[in-house]
């Protein structure tokens, strides 16, 4: 299920709202999620999961292509935690 | 603090003039259809964000931590997550005052 697909099928489960205006709610809630990381804030939705950063320290690399040593900076990077409810149900093995 | 619903409904209210009743109803439906398609075992993408697979573990040899008692864990299916491009370079410069000296590279160097 792409992005697209998401609003067309939350647009056919509900009334109130115009196409549009499903749509564009849709990219805001993604858009604020994305903003609320990048500022280091978690994301806890209760029943789906929780959104956090992890650190990944400095360490050094290596260029693929000549093989040179590379310092790489410390880096925060964006993790998932599946919530129980989310775990249980794509767990029900078909 | 962290990012809820209850913000989230706040945001949509405040920002596109939905309705608080719209607002919670809609973003009610966006976690219930995520969660939905990857119950169908359905991947998830969603561009600018990140994309939620599905995995099948196989069953694997477990401990009771308590008695030390061998137990398998059954087999099972999990949801990770990755995060786009976009996603991840919006994260990976966040300032965290905790390692900030480190990720501009000084770390281990002595700072006397």
């Amino acid at each position: 299920m792409t992005k697209s697909e998401l609003i067309e099928r939350i647009i056919a489960k509900q009334s109130q709202l115009n196409p549009r205006e499903v749509e564009q709610a849709i990219k805001a809630i993604i858009e604020q999620m994305a903003d609320s990381l990048a500022a280091g804030e978690r994301i806890e939705i209760r029943g789906f999961g929780s959104f956090s950063l992890h650190y990944r320290p400095p360490r050094v690399g290596r260029n693929p292509k000549t093989g040179d040593a590379v310092l790489l900076t410390g880096k925060y990077v964006p993790h998932f935690k599946p919530g129980k409810e989310l775990r249980e149900m794509v767990n029900e093995l078909d | 603090m962290a990012l809820t619903k209850s913000e989230i409904i706040e945001n949509l209210h405040l920002e596109l003039q939905l309705n608080k009743r719209e607002a919670k109803e809609l973003v009610e439906l966006f976690f219930e259809e995520i969660r939905e398609a990857l119950t169908q075992n359905e991947q998830v993408k969603l561009s600018g964000f990140g994309n939620f697979d599905l995995r099948d573990k196989r069953q694997r040899p477990g401990r009771n931590p308590k008695t030390g008692e061998e137990i398998p864990i059954a087999p099972r299916r999990v949801v990770t997550f990755r995060p786009g491009q976009k996603l991840k370079v919006q994260v990976e410069t966040y300032a965290d005052p905790e390692h900030q000296l480190e990720s501009i590279g000084l770390a281990g160097e002595s700072l006397h």
